[in-house]
């Protein structure tokens, strides 16, 4: 009972035990003993077979692909999410609300469908492929159409993390900042910016890691060319079909490693971030 | 004194009184535009490719594509592995969701992370982790083979990585609502007698009842629609283990593109109905809410 009390806070309410018992259970079984045979697998190699695996490379190229390729689309996601975010909170024009429930349709479109519709778009025959070869681009089965099925994929979440923060900015600031003599791009800059910047560091954070973990929308459209248009998760595919499945889980593991590097990072920038935000 | 009066939500429009509080007319003009042209062709066109490559032979040969017995095992299939892990998924999602918001525990933040951890996995790998569990040379591989119980290339493994890529959305949607609505009312059931579980269905239940059906919306498009895990695990059996994003697939690289957008389209118009259905929910939860404030 003592142990209880200090493990957690008294409350009258019945059913902590019980409840948080079936939540560790069902969380074990089914994320993290399949996480954790993931690692086991792995530790059967030693580290130069690790290394070995990861720097094979077809290996390497397609991990620099996932995660180049993903940075870029996470980076153009964001600009055209702020754009199109300040655009449905900030103005007024017809069709205002449509298009913003439009945003969701790369969450809500299962990414088997969103592949093989992008790669008819942006195929040299395409609506939107067409013109673009009339134009010298090539955008279905090159690295640049694993790019726009990135985009495609990661730009919702930059508007959906963003919106809430800036439809609740207070304009008393930016009046007061108006006031004291300000013009609109310091008011921008220096107030709204500031203030927006942890929001958007979860949105790139979040369109990043989709992106570099997307299979259904990209393989479509990559093209699939080993060391050339070939991303990090058809890899790991293509070993399982081989039967190599320490190859595959090692690329799993450097898949994820870095993954997180890149997530802890963007955290650290994220509280950097709040701890410069204005207080509100 | 424009065509395109700046946002009335915030008070910006109320104290508008100098022009430095927005961005001139054109850049406003230049913003808007932008935004509809790149939602409009590069969000709305690909669904709107879909359904017109599915028709592009014309609606009996679209018909024809979902009435093949092929598509309507993928049909049947892709129902039964929703049905099933949404169901366990909404179970375990609200008691996981009792636990995390009602009350307060050390390592809530760490219990939190882990149960948000399936988004931030790839889906090749949510496959992949099944594989090495259950596959030929996996960890149960050989016994499961010596008991003669399938799990990979079969419905239990569609199921099980169906579930862990579906595994945070009914408790994410849930936590939130649940710990702002507190434990009071609860806490009146109780000490007027009401048992607990009686107080879960009569007190608890009607509150969060929006938010749990946005959760197991978003879960259900989310298992009816998964590919990248279902993909590595099912092993495509032809006719056996096909689920409707699986097919799309096969028949896509048979060059089938009618089929192929055919069964897409169901996918689709699934999203949509989603889609609209979430707009709806939306507006409850607003609602739903504002009446808790007051």
């Amino acid at each position: 009972m003592v142990k209880a009390t200090r493990f957690r806070r008294q409350s009258s309410l019945p059913g902590f035990g019980l409840t948080l018992g079936i939540s560790l259970m069902w969380l074990t079984l089914i994320v993290l003993i399949p996480l954790s045979a993931l690692f086991v697998k792995t530790m059967e190699l030693t580290p130069a077979q690790f290394l070995d695996i990861i720097l094979s490379a077809r290996t390497f190229n397609a991990l620099k692909l996932s995660f180049g390729l993903s940075l870029a689309a996470a980076v153009t996601s964001l600009v055209m999410g702020l754009i199109v975010v300040w655009a449905l909170v900030r103005y007024r024009f017809p069709g205002r609300r449509l298009f913003d429930a439009i945003v969701d349709i790369p969450f809500a479109l299962p990414t088997a469908v969103a592949g093989i519709s992008l790669t008819a778009l942006f195929a040299p025959t395409g609506w939107l492929g067409a013109p673009l070869a009339g134009m010298g681009i090539k955008v279905a089965f090159t690295p640049l159409g694993i790019f726009v099925a990135m985009v495609f994929i990661g730009f919702p979440f930059v508007v959906r993390t963003v919106e809430p923060v800036l439809a609740d900015l207070e304009c008393e600031l930016e009046e007061v900042a108006v006031s004291l003599g300000a013009n609109r791009w310091q008011v921008i800059a220096r107030v709204i910016f500031p203030t927006l910047l942890p929001a958007i560091l979860t949105g790139f954070a979040l369109a990043f890691a989709r992106a570099v973990g997307e299979y259904g929308s990209v393989i479509f459209i990559a093209g699939n060319l080993p060391n050339i248009s070939e991303i990090a998760p058809l890899l790991i595919v293509i070993r399982l079909a081989e039967f190599r499945y320490a190859d595959a889980a090692a690329i799993a593991v450097a898949m994820l490693i870095v993954a997180f590097l890149v997530l802890f990072l963007i955290n650290r920038l994220q509280r950097w971030a709040q701890f410069r935000a204005p207080e509100l | 004194m424009t065509t395109l009066p700046q946002a009335p939500p915030r008070p910006l429009a109320r104290g508008a009184v100098a022009s430095p509080l927005t961005e001139p007319r054109w850049i406003r003009l230049v913003i808007i535009g932008i935004s509809i042209a790149f939602l409009s062709v590069f969000i709305v066109l690909p669904l709107v490719v879909v359904f017109a490559q599915a028709l592009a032979s014309g609606v009996p040969a679209y018909f024809a594509a979902l009435a093949d017995p092929e598509a309507l095992l993928a049909i049947r299939l892709t129902l039964i592995t929703a049905a099933i892990s949404v169901s366990l998924n909404l179970v375990f999602g609200v008691i996981m969701a009792w636990a995390i918001a009602k009350f307060e525990f050390t390592g809530k933040t760490l219990l939190i992370s882990l149960v948000d951890l399936p988004f931030s996995i790839s889906p090749v790998i949510a496959g992949l982790v099944f594989v090495l569990l259950f596959g030929m040379q996996g960890f149960f591989g050989a016994w499961l083979v010596a008991h003669n119980i399938p799990i990979l290339y079969a419905l239990p493994g569609i199921v099980l990585a169906t579930i862990f890529v579906t595994f945070p959305f009914v408790v994410r949607e849930l936590v939130p609502l649940m710990t702002q609505q507190g434990t009071q009312e609860e806490e009146a059931a109780i000490s007027l007698g009401a048992s607990g579980l009686k107080t879960f269905w009569r007190v608890t239940l009607p509150n969060i009842k929006w938010g749990l059906l946005y959760g197991v919306l978003l879960c259900n498009a989310r298992a009816m629609g998964e590919f990248g895990a279902v993909s590595v695990v099912s092993g495509q059996v032809r006719g056996e283990t096909n689920t409707m994003p699986l097919l799309v697939e096969i028949l896509y690289n048979d060059y089938q593109f009618v089929a192929s957008f055919a069964v897409a389209s169901l996918l689709a118009f699934l999203a949509v109905v989603t889609l609209v259905a979430k707009v709806v929910l939306e507006r409850q939860l607003a609602e739903g809410q504002q009446s808790s404030d007051n």
